[in-house]
């Protein structure tokens, strides 16, 4: 009789999840894979072996040959107001989501001693926002984790502060705030710097990195450093054939930063 | 039995009077980085892990350490260690709490720990850290207690015991083999990316656990009417030797890998331990320090007369301990940092609140195992008056 219930029960559930759709059952299964499988199953668009996975993997393009000083700065000004990043002044403390760096420390393995071209020119650091992320898979909270759209983004709130994410990230893209980013930048606002309002400021004791203008996609905008250089910046869908990333990488020759390591990272350097 | 910790000597209590005010101090740095932040200790967005992670993963290895008595007591029924065995497991427990206290002094947010259980996530190897970490506590615990009040009441220790106390072997190896684990899969982090961290780590731990057990129990011979037993703290000894025979070697195995190969990456970090690199080499002296003090170790204990000889042995012990030490204790995690992903050095210079935070926490394991041992002890000298 007891038997008998439940395995009635186990029917009539099983009935009900296929009842509610194909696409219930596999949220069930492994929630954000879903459009991948259906993309598998051809349910997607295209046919091609390429299409396979997520419709959308964002991606950003930057163009080293036509960055200058002036762009950089520019551009790291307008994250850093856009994301009220601290500006400590001292690289114990520093929180950096782009900045600027030399040939030779973005890609120390690549170093050419006969030829000279590359090394002098700016190029921007950021979160690659690997489609294979280590430090996803090292979190011990999911606090930092992948996005079906790509996207690695880091829950502020969630994050316990044990910077096994820095660790882990081979590229040095993460900053932990060792000191209340707040205190800093009340001192730096005294000195006439502007809050964002629109984005939330900090706590300390939190890991923090570039999250690719998650705010501003979420309102159908590019990101800030794209709108500060959009001639230097190019922000596009990779999964797309078709998109304007995917144009440019046809044509243009790009680096990506320690491909070695199997992380797969979502910037590219055009040169 | 707690009770028989509250009945001691001057001196008893002088140590216990002093390693409480070594963790008052301790507390009070600690409020300070509670209300400051970690930015009170030297580490950095380059070095992002200290001498609290440093002192966790060196602890790990002194609990797993005690498995080296349990192993030859039940699986091999050497007797001789059947008075030692509790203080090993006691020993363990001590080292399990400091390892917990410096994860949760490294942590920014301490409030939010519980988000590990929470949010449980079985791809972080921190979760299995977790696990294995509480654990091996409670497993000490049960055993160390269950075996300590049997002797006391002059009964063989309960059958429900048993289990766990082979459960506790293969779970004292899990523990190093995931803090191993912890580091041994970052891509990126050449040092530490080598399949032999693990058993190198293990090695180091059979050497630098049982080294402090001995030296404690020597100490205890001199100082109490408890005899351990010098044929047991022989044999012990020779563990000693053999996993630190095999530590030296596992080193010698990273050095041949990266200077063989001559990859720049997996020779960096050694070449900035052991001779300096783009002239930064704070830790040369030390690493250098850690080898021939290893090897002295190692020569005092392969020498039957130094190893009888009682200071002999403190001075063998004490030499592999310190030479594990500085190797795990310091160089391997630091080193981990240097050079950072972009090929530059950013050295480190721990503060002195976070070194009053970590002389707290060793404060706090001495008084574990004080209290602990004490009440063996006392269980130890009534047994042999009867």
């Amino acid at each position: 009789m007891n038997m008998d219930r439940r395995k009635f029960l186990k029917a009539a559930g099983l009935t009900t999840l296929v009842g509610l759709g194909g696409k219930g059952i596999f949220e069930l299964v492994k929630p954000g894979t879903v459009e991948a499988e259906m993309a598998h199953e051809g349910h997607g668009h295209g046919g091609h072996e390429e299409e396979a996975g997520p419709k959308v993997r964002w991606a950003m393009l930057i163009d080293v040959m036509a960055l200058n000083k002036e762009k950089v700065e520019k551009i790291v000004h307008t994250c850093h107001y856009l994301h009220n990043v601290p500006n400590w002044g001292d690289p114990k403390n520093e929180i950096k989501w782009i900045w600027e760096d030399e040939y030779e420390h973005v890609f120390p393995d690549s170093y050419n001693e006969y030829n000279h071209i590359l090394e002098g020119m700016p190029f921007l650091l950021m979160c690659n926002h690997c489609d294979n992320p280590p430090c996803v898979r090292v979190c011990p909270v999911q606090a930092t984790f992948k996005r079906p759209d790509g996207l690695v983004a880091q829950d502020y709130h969630r994050c316990i502060g044990c910077r096994f994410c820095m660790a882990a990230c081979p590229y040095g893209s993460r900053s932990f705030n060792w000191l209340d980013p707040r205190v800093q930048l009340e001192k730096e606002m005294a000195q006439g710097r502007k809050l964002n309002k629109r984005f939330p400021t900090r706590m300390r004791g939190v890991v923090e990195k570039c999250n690719f203008c998650v705010e501003r996609l979420a309102e159908g905008k590019q990101p800030g450093c794209v709108e500060a250089a959009p001639d230097v910046m190019f922000f596009g869908n990779l999964a797309d054939p078709n998109s304007n990333v995917r144009k440019i990488l046809k044509e243009r020759i790009s680096l990506r930063r320690k491909l070695e390591l199997g992380t797969k990272p979502s910037v590219f350097y055009l040169i | 039995m707690i009770e028989k910790a509250l009945k001691g000597s001057s001196v008893y209590w002088g140590w216990i009077i002093f390693l409480l005010c070594l963790i008052g101090a301790g507390v009070m740095a600690y409020m300070y980085q509670l209300k400051v932040g970690l930015g009170i200790t030297g580490m950095s967005r380059d070095i992002s892990w200290g001498v609290y992670i440093a002192q966790f993963t060196y602890f790990v290895g002194v609990a797993a350490g005690g498995v080296m008595v349990v192993i030859p007591k039940y699986l091999h029924h050497y007797t001789k260690y059947a008075k030692i065995v509790v203080f090993g497991e006691f020993l363990a427990i001590a080292a399990v709490v400091m390892c917990l206290l410096f994860i949760v002094v490294d942590i920014g947010q301490p409030m939010r720990m519980l988000n590990v259980l929470l949010h449980p996530t079985p791809h972080s190897m921190l979760f299995y850290d977790m696990i294995v970490l509480n654990g091996y506590l409670l497993l000490n615990i049960i055993c160390g207690y269950n075996t300590l009040l049997a002797d006391k009441k002059g009964v063989p220790c309960p059958r429900w015991v048993k289990p766990f106390i082979y459960l506790s072997i293969p779970w004292a190896i899990s523990i190093h083999t995931v803090t191993a684990f912890l580091y041994a899969g970052l891509p990126g982090r050449h040092f530490w990316l080598t399949a032999i961290m693990a058993p190198r780590f293990l090695a180091s731990a059979f050497a630098a656990g049982p080294a402090l057990l001995i030296m404690i129990l020597l100490f205890v011979r001199r100082v109490t009417k408890f005899d351990p037993g010098m044929d047991a703290l022989q044999t012990l000894a020779k563990t000693v030797c053999y996993a630190m025979i095999a530590n030296l070697f596992f080193m010698g195995c990273e050095f041949f890998t990266a200077f063989y190969s001559q990859i720049p990456g997996h020779m960096h970090t050694l070449e900035y331990l052991f001779a300096g690199l783009d002239g930064y080499g704070n830790l040369v002296p030390f690493m250098r320090a850690a080898i021939i003090i290893g090897l002295l170790g190692v020569f005092l204990l392969l020498v039957p007369p130094i190893r009888r000889n009682t200071k002999g042995l403190v001075l063998a012990c004490a030499s592999v301990f310190l030479a594990t030490w500085i190797d795990k204790g310091v160089g391997l995690v630091i080193g981990g940092f240097i050079p950072n992903p972009f090929e530059t050095i950013t050295e480190y210079h721990p503060t002195l609140p976070e070194i009053t935070i970590a002389a707290a926490i060793w404060g706090v394991g001495g008084l574990i195992v004080t209290i602990l041992y004490k009440i063996a002890i006392s269980v130890r000298e009534e047994q042999a008056r009867v």
